[in-house]
């Protein structure tokens, strides 16, 4: 609840227009998404009605399949696609990517040379195979191997994959729209003295938020600023790419396990390396005086290793968090949207129109929280380990509120 | 957990963490610093101006507090100055009352003494006269007995009843 009063305050003091101009601005934005998601989505319908005789239990395969196939990463920019009903032939709609893989040397060509996965690709003498979104290496017939202790996924070689993919062409956007965004923000400053204008009027509250209770709450009024570059970037940074991941563009990048465990292992790197030395001591000697060496050797074998391990433990929560949330969320809502092609009815089609329409409000939420939790996590981290003895009293009450 | 690992694709961990850097270094210089800055520098001068007007505040209690002190001071002072025209005039009255009361004493008693003198010399005249008139009565009566002795007596007689008035 602490969150809710204090993000209001400071978000509600602005007008009632602009609550007004957001509202018709996600408004809009679901009408869109669902729209181009439908159209994916019909895509997929019409292509598995295509080869004819196909039971309901095959439909329910092939919806659970394309959201598989949607939370992965993709090596193409495909926007929809559409089959053509006399040959039941798919065509997709979209621009191919560089594929950029190391295999024994440097390997390199656009992702349109696999087709939609089922060319098999000669680079250098090497052959390659598109399998869910993963590069293999394989031979000239394309044959993938499988074994049991593998289960579905191929034994085959793979080389490692530095392709810039549908992931990191959207990260570069946000990254890109971050830079004019604030730039533009810090810039209106120095034109305006002092006085934001246009966005900046919207994300200026949400600065001073994150720096006055995630920042300074939790790290203190001493040392939070070096920590505030890194808060402010994560946190825009996630809120954007999971506010992307919600558009018609389907992309699902901080859904990906990759990319929050690079998130989660900054966030590692920066409290181990600015941390105090009572922070180590708190790891190595919780105890600290208050007990003869003789006693606390005994507790220390069991404390010492828990306080060790909660050092990994805590970025990993914060890895699995981002991970789950943003899958989960993306995972009911296809899945919502999957059940209309499932009760082909009148009545099952507008109620899971409607129910994944308020899911997608939820998601909206979502969006905004689970940049919040990372960001505040990770202040509530770096808060411990930038923590010297004289304040340690006064912030145990944060960590207990939490 | 076999499929989170198989899922991992290493090439996108180290993109993302090559462009967070990145980006985490180009908005820290070009958007945070200069943001940040601004904000505090903004906070920074409003507490500077709340302060100020707080002091011009009290600069302006304080101007009102000499004020109304020099007023009440000049407010006393005139009533002080009224006492004593009051009191500088009634003593001038009880003066001149005196110095008047004086002065009448001292005429009436030089008139006092002027009578008084007067008298005496009127009186002494008169004694002077008296002794005259007696030396010429007598000497009238001396030279009257001379011819009739009645006519001496009556003149005598007379003569007495005039001198009594005197």
């Amino acid at each position: 609840m602490y969150f809710c009063t204090d993000f209001k305050d400071t978000v509600i003091c602005s007008k009632m227009q602009r609550k007004t101009l957001i509202r018709i601005l996600s408004v809009l934005l679901f009408i869109v998404s669902f729209s181009a998601i439908a159209q994916e989505e019909h895509g997929m319908e019409v292509k598995e009605v295509a080869p004819g005789e196909t039971g309901s239990k095959t439909k329910k395969e092939e919806i659970k399949e394309f959201i598989n196939h949607h939370l992965l990463d993709s090596h193409s920019f495909n926007l929809f696609g559409s089959t053509n009903e006399e040959t039941g032939e798919t065509h997709h709609y979209g621009f191919p990517l560089p594929v950029i893989i190391w295999d024994e040397g440097l390997h390199t060509f656009m992702s349109s040379e696999f087709g939609h996965g089922e060319e098999i690709v000669e680079s250098n003498g090497k052959y390659y195979a598109l399998h869910h979104e993963k590069i293999y290496r394989t031979n000239a017939e394309g044959t993938l191997n499988y074994d049991a202790e593998h289960g579905d996924h191929p034994t085959n070689v793979r080389p490692v994959d530095f392709s810039i993919t549908k992931s990191v062409i959207m990260m570069l956007v946000v990254g890109l729209l971050l830079i004019w965004l604030f730039r533009s923000l810090a810039k209106s400053y120095a034109k305006n003295g002092s006085i934001p204008t246009g966005m900046g009027r919207f994300f200026e509250p949400i600065v001073l938020y994150i720096r006055d209770d995630i920042a300074i709450a939790n790290i203190g009024e001493n040392k939070y600023k070096k920590y505030m570059p890194f808060l402010l970037t994560v946190f825009f940074f996630i809120w954007f790419l999971n506010m992307f991941g919600l558009t018609p563009l389907g992309v699902n990048v901080t859904g990906n396990i990759a990319v929050t465990t690079a998130l989660a292992l900054i966030v590692f790197l920066i409290t181990t390396f600015t941390g105090t030395k009572d922070y180590w001591k708190h790891i190595f000697d919780p105890l600290g005086d208050g007990m003869p060496w003789a006693g606390k050797i005994l507790i220390y074998i069991i404390l010492v290793p828990i306080e060790i391990l909660g050092l990994f433990i805590k970025p990993f929560a914060l890895l699995i968090r981002l991970y789950a949330n943003m899958t989960a969320g993306h995972v009911v809502l296809m899945s919502l949207i999957g059940l209309i092609f499932i009760f082909k009815s009148w009545i099952g089609g507008p109620l899971s129109f409607g129910l994944s329409f308020a899911i997608s409000l939820i998601e909206l939420l979502v969006a905004l929280l689970q940049a919040y939790i990372f960001t505040m996590l990770a202040a509530l981290y770096f808060g411990f380990a930038s923590e010297t003895h004289a304040e340690h009293e006064a912030h145990e009450g944060e960590i207990q509120h939490l | 957990m076999e499929k989170l690992i198989n899922d991992f694709s290493f090439g996108l961990f180290i993109w993302q963490i090559i462009i967070f850097v990145l980006l985490l270094f180009l908005l820290r210089k070009f958007a945070w610093k200069p943001i940040l800055n601004a904000v505090n520098d903004r906070e920074e001068g409003i507490k500077n101006a709340l302060d100020s007007a707080e002091k011009a505040k009290l600069e302006m209690q304080n101007l009102q507090a000499d004020n109304e002190k020099l007023l009440q001071e000049a407010r006393v002072e005139r009533e002080m100055m009224m006492k004593e025209a009051r009191e500088i005039k009634a003593k001038m009255i009880a003066d001149a009352k005196e110095d008047a009361k004086t002065e009448a004493d001292k005429m009436v008693a030089q008139a006092q003494a002027a009578i008084e003198s007067e008298k005496k010399s009127a009186i002494a005249e008169l004694k002077q006269q008296v002794a005259s008139l007696s030396l010429e009565i007598a000497e009238k009566v001396v030279k009257h007995e001379l011819s009739d002795k009645d006519k001496q007596l009556k003149l005598v007689n007379e003569m007495l009843g005039d001198a009594k008035l005197n």
